[in-house]
């Protein structure tokens, strides 16, 4: 049974939450279910929400997660806010490219990159 | 071919146990860190899909892993108890009316890491083929 530990690492900064993803593989979807209610608790929370997830912990990644980041982006969308991901290693950029949410999401190479986009 | 044999029931977890045993087989073959990562990837997704889609989440249901790993490719079948599906009645989901739908893309994953994907009959049993390249 999994424990009710901490998935993710939330720092607000400069009017920025930067979320980072504690565990290495974001597929399971009892895990993903939790991180999915955190991250959605954290953007129904603010106006118009400026987040940023950092990927650098993470080395494997489901279409679950994938839906997951899909319907957080709607919502901070609806919220009129911004969303930017940064520091997601190649391979799991193939799955973005793959499945063309590359073009949906908008990334950044750095943590700092990402904070700047969504502030500007 | 010789295949091994894991039947679980429709539980994520617990059909996950099979991962870290094909994991194994394919390192001690001397498959490429993209081959493992890629199979992984293609599992966790054909394991889901029995699971949540196939069986649709019935514990009374099971799932069944047969796989078969050698040094020059390793072949994976998951089966579900569940009626089947067509392939094709599948959507695009990159085509602009299906972008933002939150589901939908496992299959496209499971079909772009491996070498072959193909499917049964009745459509409850997909098999897939990772060549050690």
């Amino acid at each position: 049974m999994e424990s009710a530990r901490a998935h993710l690492d939330v720092q607000h900064t400069e009017g920025v939450i930067v979320v980072s993803f504690l565990d290495r593989k974001i597929l399971d979807e009892l895990n993903i279910t939790r991180i999915e209610e955190d991250l959605f608790t954290l953007v129904e929370k603010e106006t118009s929400v400026r987040l940023v997830l950092d990927f650098a912990n993470v080395e494997h990644l489901s279409s679950r997660a994938l839906g997951t980041l899909i319907s957080l982006m709607k919502r901070v969308n609806m919220k009129k806010g911004r969303l930017a991901l940064s520091n997601i290693a190649a391979r799991i950029f193939d799955v973005f490219r793959i499945t063309r949410l590359d073009r949906s999401f908008d990334i950044y190479t750095t943590r700092e990159e990402a904070i700047a986009a969504v502030t500007a | 071919m010789k295949f091994s044999t894991l039947v679980t029931k429709s539980d994520l977890a617990a059909a996950r146990k099979v991962e870290p045993l094909v994991m194994a087989e394919l390192e001690r073959h001397g498959y490429s860190e993209e081959a493992v990562f890629a199979v992984r990837l293609a599992l966790e997704e054909a394991l889901a899909n029995a699971i949540n889609h196939g069986n649709a989440r019935d514990a009374s249901k099971a799932v069944r892993v047969d796989y078969h790993i050698d040094p020059r490719r390793a072949v994976i079948r998951v089966s579900d108890e569940g009626p089947g599906f067509s392939r094709g009645s599948v959507p695009d989901p990159t085509a602009p009316e299906n972008i933002e739908k939150p589901c939908g893309r496992g299959i496209m994953l499971m079909e772009a890491y491996m070498n072959e994907v193909r499917w049964n009959r009745d459509g409850n049993c997909v098999e897939l083929i990772k060549k050690n390249e």
